[in-house]
């Protein structure tokens, strides 16, 4: 073994020592070494195993080309599973390699221990395996270019799942269903509730395919509810598709599934990490031309750019004025909230562990923080993009907004019987942010594809609602 | 003292050598790209910048179909946050879409890096475009000229070596040398060349196929003719132009115009000229045979004469026209008549071209501008086993 890797691994071993004295509590971990077309490769697909796709070779052209030109690094690649994989960029200096280390450690304790990771497959990179494998077997049946078109269809709307934390005794999404729909008939009819034990029994009444009929049959409206999940809604009741494209479904959706913890938690992820090869750092000894490397590495990760807002730093930011406020809490906040010095640490191992980016903004971006970091809001007034506000709540607001539902449009099934002849009602749940229309009319035939009759999505354009409609052949589009 | 093995994890370095994942899926991406590309030729067979230009641009491509369409939000009518360095005041200006590009793509301002607006363009060279054109087409009816005329020696200096000719000494090549020992030897500087440095050039003989094309262009030029049916034709000439330019080391055009009677003009005025009156198009296959007559014997050049008109022939010239037509085959390769007819239009032309039946008579009626494309294909499309060369 070479003595660089003798270095790295001691240094490993020092750092790992740093961080279990802080309390982290990460999942072994896997470190490998890799040259840059690997590592880009795997941030194209977010995973090394995923299945094969042009969008994804679209990806890794793009980001490749960035690299080349030295526009853009990646130094790490950290996958949320048990054991931990990290990829380490082949070239790296050992004090890169020890910052970066410390950075994954922190990144691993996160997906551990976030309340939105419980879920997470934590054999993805094995699932995700054996799903390019099915996928390479699906083209070796259907032809490879019938499997591409569907997947192409399925991706325009794979971010239209519903990430359910808590599921309602226990229920599997169809299940949930059949619940709805059996309420929603109860409550049509008037009967009265039924005892306890009662719905034991409708977990084996409808089996397959059977709740959209004998909904329409009762008169209920299908979905009862408004259905989050579309990606699951058409795997489960479409009539145009076969099994393989179920299959293959859902498949990518529970990828999706797994990706969004991480959507949802980007700002978060991004300054725990950061917080924590600082801390661990400085716990270092460093030689002065380590310590100068160190901080233009640091200072490269977390600078702040005018263009758009550093996640590393704006979390970093946020996770310590958290324990400095719990560290040195004012008069008042003892007062109010009986809140006592010194919690600074726990105060942020809590936060890390319960909540996600819209919650973290929302109760911890203060009216100083947004001073300090010199937060705007702004938005294009003719050709140009102007700075309109500087009302702090304002500023919180909006980032809250940019980050609900991962930054996707929330969109739910409004109707799985529109018009009572089976076609697809979308319904965009608005609330002040437009869709892109010329957007939405191409994904509109990925949805008709899916669902092999009509789709329509209702949203609202310059504040008046409106119908978008596609029939396979042509687009209407209706102010409502 | 912290020792490996009390901490659970694993470094490894492995040959990552196989893993071609991205590329393959790259490669696929391209293709895709290309699919575009092909299915836009008809339209770019006729792109205005690509006709008129000195034929060395970069031409885009829009690839509507490769972008990845999802339900995302307008980022240009949403209100964003950003941050300052400190400074930053409301009614600050922090970028602009340049007027050219609003709504249609997002390059100045903000809007860049988002992917709503990253409206995807391939770009690709002419000759790109010309290897993709031309892969589909081919030189009908080659014929063997005579091997003496076709073939001419010529030499072509490639090598450098230590021995040669003091004629034929490359300079450059041995002060570097020079440089280069001296610098060893420790005293560096240019002085004291020694046999050991000199280099020489060296040449190699190559027989060089002299292979010789002309193109006989010729355009109605009556009033009939207006803006529309001379754009087609002159599309159709540049890239016949440039695919015979590829088969042949040196390719002529001759342009003629005509309406009552045939001129030999400039390619300037052959696109540009306009001129009232009637059609007599038996005079400009007169001017051609004169011409193949005087200046391209047969037996040394491949003749191919074209002819654009709208069809509207004075009725009493057709059977002359069909003659002469019959007399130009003999002598050319191909004979190619497009008739450009918009409006559909009964042409008197082709009602008397119809009845030629030759393999070597060739025409395509051109309705609109797409179909300059399918008049390309027509006249050279892939003959099986036909094309003997």
């Amino acid at each position: 073994m070479s003595s660089e890797m003798e270095q790295l691994e001691y240094a490993i071993s020092e750092i790992m020592e740093i961080a279990d004295s802080f309390g982290l509590d990460y999942y072994p971990m896997r470190y490998e070494i890799c040259p840059a077309d690997i590592i880009y490769t795997f941030g194209a697909y977010g995973m090394p195993t995923r299945f094969s796709h042009w969008s994804f070779g679209k990806t890794f052209n793009k980001m490749k080309m960035q690299y080349d030109f030295g526009l853009s690094k990646i130094y790490e690649l950290v996958i949320n599973s048990n054991p931990c994989y990290a990829f380490l960029l082949e070239g790296n200096s050992l004090i890169q390699n020890k910052l970066i280390v410390a950075h994954v450690l922190a990144h691993c304790d996160f997906f551990k221990n976030n309340a939105r990771f419980s879920a997470t497959n934590r054999d993805m990179v094995e699932s995700m395996s054996a799903t390019a494998e099915r996928i390479s077997r699906y083209e070796l049946a259907y032809g490879a270019s019938t499997v591409e078109n569907f997947i192409d269809a399925v991706l325009a709307v794979q971010e239209h799942v519903d990430p359910q934390l808590i599921k309602p005794m226990r229920y599997d999404k169809r299940q949930q269903m059949e619940e709805k729909l059996r309420r929603a008939k109860d409550g049509r009819y008037g009967q009265v509730k039924e005892g306890a034990y009662d719905d034991l029994w409708s977990l084996d009444v409808n089996p397959g395919g059977s709740a959209a009929a004998e909904a329409k049959e009762n008169g209920v409206q299908f979905p009862p509810e408004p259905e989050k999940d579309i990606v699951w809604f058409i795997q489960e009741y479409s009539e145009a598709l076969e099994d393989w494209q179920r299959d293959i479904m859902s498949m990518l959706r529970e990828e999706m599934l797994y990706f969004w913890p991480q959507m949802e938690t980007k700002i978060m992820n991004e300054g725990w990490a950061s917080y924590w090869h600082q801390r661990i750092i400085r716990e270092l000894d460093l030689t002065s031309d380590e310590t100068i490397e160190f901080a233009k590495l640091n200072a490269s990760v977390v600078q702040p750019s005018r263009q758009s807002l550093n996640p590393y730093y704006l979390g970093l930011k946020i996770f310590e004025d958290i324990e400095r406020r719990w560290d040195h809490p004012t008069v008042e906040e003892r007062r109010r909230f009986g809140r006592e010095p010194g919690q600074g640490r726990e105060k942020i191992f809590e936060v890390r562990e319960l909540d996600s980016d819209t919650s973290f903004l929302r109760s911890y971006l203060t009216k100083e923080l947004v001073r300090d970091l010199d937060l705007y809001i702004f938005e294009k007034q003719g050709p140009e993009w102007k700075i309109t506000d500087k009302t702090w709540e304002h500023i919180r607001d909006q980032l809250v907004a940019s980050r609900v539902n991962g930054g996707s449009p929330y969109i739910v099934v409004q109707d799985g019987d529109y018009l009572r002849s089976g076609e697809l009602l979308l319904k965009h749940q608005y609330e002040g942010l437009e869709l892109d229309l010329k957007y939405l009319e191409h994904t509109l035939p990925h949805v008709y594809k899916l669902w092999g009759r009509p789709v329509h999505l209702e949203t609202v354009v310059e504040e008046k609602r409106a119908m978008f409609s596609y029939d396979g052949q042509k687009h209407v589009r209706k102010m409502i | 003292m912290p020792t490996p093995d009390r901490y659970n994890f694993v470094v490894s370095k492995e040959d990552w050598s196989l893993h071609r994942k991205g590329y393959q899926d790259q490669q696929r991406h391209q293709e895709k790209v290309r699919e575009v590309i092909k299915q836009n030729l008809p339209d770019l067979v006729t792109e205005e910048n690509i006709i008129m230009s000195d034929g060395k641009q970069i031409i885009k491509v829009p690839l509507r179909n490769l972008e990845e369409y999802r339900f995302i939000h307008n980022y240009q009518k949403h209100k964003h946050v950003g941050q300052g360095d400190g400074s930053s005041e409301v009614g600050d200006v922090l970028g602009q879409d340049s007027p050219k590009d609003s709504g249609k793509s997002g390059k100045g301002g903000k809007a860049g890096d988002q992917p709503g607006y990253d409206y995807v363009e391939a770009e690709i060279s002419l000759e790109e475009l010309e290897d993709m054109l031309f892969d589909e087409m081919e030189l009908p009816y080659i014929q063997e000229k005579d091997k003496e005329e076709m073939e001419t020696e010529s030499i072509r200096f490639n090598d450098i070596r230590k021995k040669g000719l003091m004629s034929n000494i490359d300079k450059k090549r041995t002060i570097l040398e020079n440089l280069r020992r001296n610098a060893t030897a420790g005293t560096p500087g240019i002085h004291g060349i020694s046999p050991d440095d000199l280099r020489y050039k060296t040449w190699e003989e190559i027989i060089v196929p002299r292979s010789n094309a002309v193109i006989l262009a010729m355009m109605d030029t009556s009033g009939s003719m207006g803006a529309f049916e001379k754009y087609c034709a002159r599309s159709f000439f540049f890239w016949m132009t440039r695919f015979l330019r590829r088969q042949y080391e040196k390719v002529e055009i001759v342009f003629l115009a005509h309406h009552t009677e045939a001129k030999e003009v400039s390619e300037e005025e052959f696109f540009t000229r306009g001129e009232s009156g009637g059609t007599i198009c038996s005079s400009v296959y007169q001017k051609a045979l004169e011409i193949i007559d005087s200046r391209y014997p047969p037996s040394s050049y491949n003749i191919y004469p074209f002819h654009f008109s709208d069809g509207d022939n004075l009725t009493s010239d057709n059977e002359r026209c069909v003659k002469l037509i019959g007399e130009l085959m003999k002598r050319s390769n191909l004979f190619g008549y497009g008739e450009v007819n918009q409006y559909n239009r009964g042409s008197t032309l082709m009602s008397a071209y119809r009845t030629i039946k030759q393999e070597k008579f060739m025409y395509y009626v051109i309705k609109e501008k797409g179909e300059v494309y399918n008049a390309l294909k027509r006249f050279f499309h892939k003959r099986e086993g036909g094309a003997a060369s």
